[in-house]
């Protein structure tokens, strides 16, 4: 049982993290245009309009949640004087709130890729494993989080939190993650897989967020020759904005 | 000139400063010559968009006007939100501005769907050869190309094809509605109807929105010629583009999830040839040339206040290559001697800035567009000719373009935000060209007036008609070759990875090896980063020590000019 709880907690995450890494690194370097979001948009709009943000803007207020529940130890939040009870009704409703947004926005988004014609034509074959196991990611979390409403219930801070943390410290607690209820081993075991495919789906387009539009002018200028050959334009400099 | 900024002559007469010259490659459409042929747009897929997932996409489309256009009554930007709006003066996308965008990502509100183009669709062909020997004949039905069912055709790339659409499509062309908002009513009835065909590309727009909206910076305007291209590396499959651009002339490859958009062929404009849709141009009615323009002006002049005077506007941005100070500016932006030499030969300025009888479509939507038309005089002169009246005798030509008014209105719809007063000039030089042509054609004798009525004089309402009428092909298309323009490399930089020592684009060029420089004041730079090997060289070839002139930039004395003077200093 050790072996096996060493190999899941302890070994499994580095290569999930290796594939997901090297993979993305592989993809960027050899498949650049197929980095995109596959959008179905032009087959189908209205159910699009309501899914698509529904599990989008749900699914931010959940990694955000996880950010904050994973990565921030117990004694800052006790420095900072916010009480037990108070953190955990909080991750409980506005976490809760959020899953049920994220499952319910992919919720739509899977009828309509089952039930319209056209959107089902166009989904690969990644699509077809990688959507079943983000639902199910999605439901053995909320699942977690509904079973942290029973008082007395699992504190995850004490014990996924500390193996996740341990894990960036090369120093994997697996006895953490051992003690762990199983909606939550299920939960990890689970995100693992999603990250392992990640670089080889559609996930990708996750690390295309253009944030830099924000920034950007709204006119791009480019050269015909070598972009850097434009940076080393002297005189009349190329737009802002032109690479 | 005592002061250092440069000037530029304007069309008044006066001067004013003269920013940064660039140079765009445009088209006008001659419209009175379109016989709806649809040439164009077949050569155009046949090259660009013959493959699965642009099946709906058509770079360049002809459609009727009055009509819907493709996709469906895309002209009306209250609902589509394409082009640039003004808000307290200053430009932004009317889908929002860059938050706006960003916050609707995950689907875009004003995305036209494949209903709003058509369902593409094959037809089963197998069963014609598979069905089993019966009475009844078999027939190929329809299939759509999108998820493969049987599928009913309700809608095509030309439904509304010479009126096909009949009075319903038709009554929902979004520039009849703007005309009836203005209380001009528009009757629909068989002996008052006209059309004319419209062929449509992207505009290649000075001020593009689709560039504007797309989050990814994968849309991009190039710098030497204009040119609006996407990176399809970069593109993202967002889809702000498509609704960003007014003209609906971005569409998204279904299959791939990247935007694609008319390229003005070009692999072709670089090599000097004209487009696809401009070569196999059945009517001789396209014309591509170069446009010198002041780039700091495009977007004082794209936020005019009244959209009436956008034209004039845009006009005012395009500058005169004969002027002698615009010439020495675009040299300093790096635009090669023969492309300003093409901008003086230009059919398109000449049409544009000299006879001003072309006009932009749709330069309300403040993007600047670059294809730009030659308004049909056909519709008024086939109204006279059914009245029995001579479509060619000026008088009458002249009070019909008048009375006329719905043709009239509806053409300032498409061309001037709504102002007659240039569609009407630009009819009358027409009309006047027909009349003072045909005077000749009769062995009548030459009528200066019927220039001057107009304008013009004899020699260029000649000139025009030689442009307009014979369009040789030669002065239809003036497209100078491609260059980099482009600083000196820099010397720390590789070059191409085919460049490299010994690599197959490492070979000799003998020209340069005949002339075999020696480093001019200035120069060096270049020397040591791209020819040092053949400067190395050079000392041991018979040519040391000559000048080739022809890298002469005029400034300083370059060694090797003159002799050397006894005692080894140089003259």
């Amino acid at each position: 049982m050790t072996h096996v709880h060493i190999a899941l907690w302890g070994v499994l995450p580095y290569l999930v993290l290796g594939v997901f890494l090297c993979g993305t690194a592989w993809r960027y370097r050899y498949d650049r245009f197929g980095f995109t979001t596959r959008s179905s948009q032009l087959y189908e709009s209205r159910l699009l309009r309501v899914g698509g943000p529904l599990f989008h803007y749900g699914l931010f207020l959940v990694i955000a949640g996880h950010a904050v529940g994973l990565l921030i130890p117990e004694w800052v939040t006790e420095r900072l004087r916010v009480s037990e009870h108070f953190y955990h009704l909080n991750a409980l409703v506005v976490g809760g709130a959020a899953g049920l947004a994220t499952v319910a926005g992919l919720g739509v988004l899977l009828w309509r890729r089952l039930r319209v014609r056209a959107v089902r034509a166009a989904t690969s074959r990644s699509d077809r494993l990688v959507h079943p196991l983000l639902l199910a990611v999605l439901l053995a979390g909320l699942t977690a989080t509904a079973s942290s409403a029973a008082s007395g219930s699992y504190d995850y801070r004490m014990g996924v939190s500390v193996w996740f943390r341990s894990l960036f410290e090369l120093e994997p607690d697996v006895a953490a993650m051992r003690a762990a209820p199983l909606p939550y081993q299920v939960h990890a075991l689970l995100a693992m897989g999603l990250f392992a495919l990640w670089p080889f789906s559609r996930l990708v387009h996750a690390f295309t967020v253009p944030l830099g539009y924000l920034a950007r002018p709204y006119i791009v200028y480019r050269s015909r020759g070598r972009a850097v050959r434009q940076a080393a334009r002297d005189g009349s400099p190329a737009r802002p904005g032109t690479r | 000139m005592t002061d250092s900024t440069p000037h530029r002559r304007t069309r008044r007469g006066g001067r004013a400063p003269l920013g940064r010259v660039m140079a765009q490659v445009a088209m006008v459409m001659n419209l009175d010559k379109c016989i709806g042929c649809h040439t164009c747009s077949v050569t155009c897929k046949q090259t660009w968009t013959n493959r699965a997932g642009t099946e709906y996409v058509w770079f360049n489309n002809v459609e009727t006007r009055p009509g819907l256009g493709y996709p469906r009554g895309h002209e009306d930007q209250e609902k589509w939100k394409g082009g640039w709006r003004l808000k307290h003066g200053r430009l932004v996308p009317r889908t929002g501005g860059r938050a706006r965008r960003l916050a609707r990502l995950f689907a875009n509100p004003e995305l036209p769907t494949l209903d709003d183009y058509y369902q593409p669709w094959t037809y089963d062909y197998e069963t014609l050869t598979t069905a089993p020997l019966g009475d009844d004949l078999p027939t190929a039905r329809p299939r759509s190309l999108i998820d493969g069912a049987d599928t009913e055709i309700t809608w095509g790339p030309n439904w509304d094809d010479d009126l096909g659409g009949g009075p319903g499509p038709l009554a929902a062309d979004p520039v009849l509605a703007q005309l009836e908002k203005v209380g001009e009513r528009v009757r629909l009835e068989y002996e008052q109807a006209f059309m004319f065909y419209l062929p449509r590309i992207c505009e290649h727009c000075l001020n593009p929105s689709c560039v504007a909206v797309c989050p990814s910076g994968a849309l991009y305007k190039r710098i030497e010629d204009g040119i609006v291209l996407v990176d399809q590396d970069r593109c993202r499959g967002w889809r702000m583009c498509v609704s960003g651009c007014p003209y609906k002339k971005v569409y998204f490859n279904h299959r791939t999830g990247k935007a694609e958009k008319c390229t003005l062929c070009y692999p072709r404009i670089e090599a000097g040839e004209p487009t696809v849709c401009s070569e196999t141009c059945v009517g001789r009615l396209r014309y591509l040339g170069i446009m010198l323009y002041d780039a700091d002006r495009v977007g004082e002049a794209a936020s005019v206040t009244d959209e009436r005077e956008l034209y004039e506007a845009q006009l005012d941005c395009f500058l005169d290559p004969h002027d002698p100070e615009v010439a020495r500016a675009a040299d300093k932006s790096g635009i090669p001697h023969d492309w300003v030499t093409a901008a003086r030969r230009s059919p398109v300025r000449a049409l544009i800035s000299d006879y001003r009888v072309a006009l932009p479509l749709h330069p309300e939507y403040r993007t600047m567009p670059m294809v730009w038309y030659v308004p049909p005089l056909s519709p008024i002169v086939e109204a006279l000719s059914r009245d029995g009246h001579d479509g060619e005798d000026p008088a009458c030509l002249f009070g019909a373009i008048d009375s006329l008014r719905i043709p009239l209105e509806y053409l300032a719809g498409l061309f001037t935000a709504g102002d007659t007063a240039p569609v009407e000039a630009a009819l009358c030089r027409l009309a006047a060209m027909r009349s003072y042509m045909r005077r000749i054609n009769l062995g009548e004798e030459r009528d200066p007036r019927l220039a001057e009525a107009v304008g013009m004089d004899a020699a260029r309402m000649e000139e025009m008609y030689r442009l307009l009428a014979l369009a040789k092909y030669e002065e239809r298309y003036v497209i100078p070759t491609s260059y980099t323009g482009e600083v000196p490399r820099d010397p720390g930089e590789a070059g191409c990875g085919l460049e490299g020592e010994g690599g197959p684009g490492m070979y000799e060029d003998p020209a340069d090896a005949f002339h075999a420089l020696s480093p001019l004041p200035g120069q060096a730079a270049a020397q040591t980063s791209g020819t040092a090997g053949t400067a190395a060289g050079s000392a041991s070839s018979p040519t040391s020590g000559r000048l080739n002139l022809l890298n002469w930039n005029g400034k300083g004395r370059p060694a090797g000019l003159f002799p050397r003077r006894r005692g080894g200093e140089q003259a």
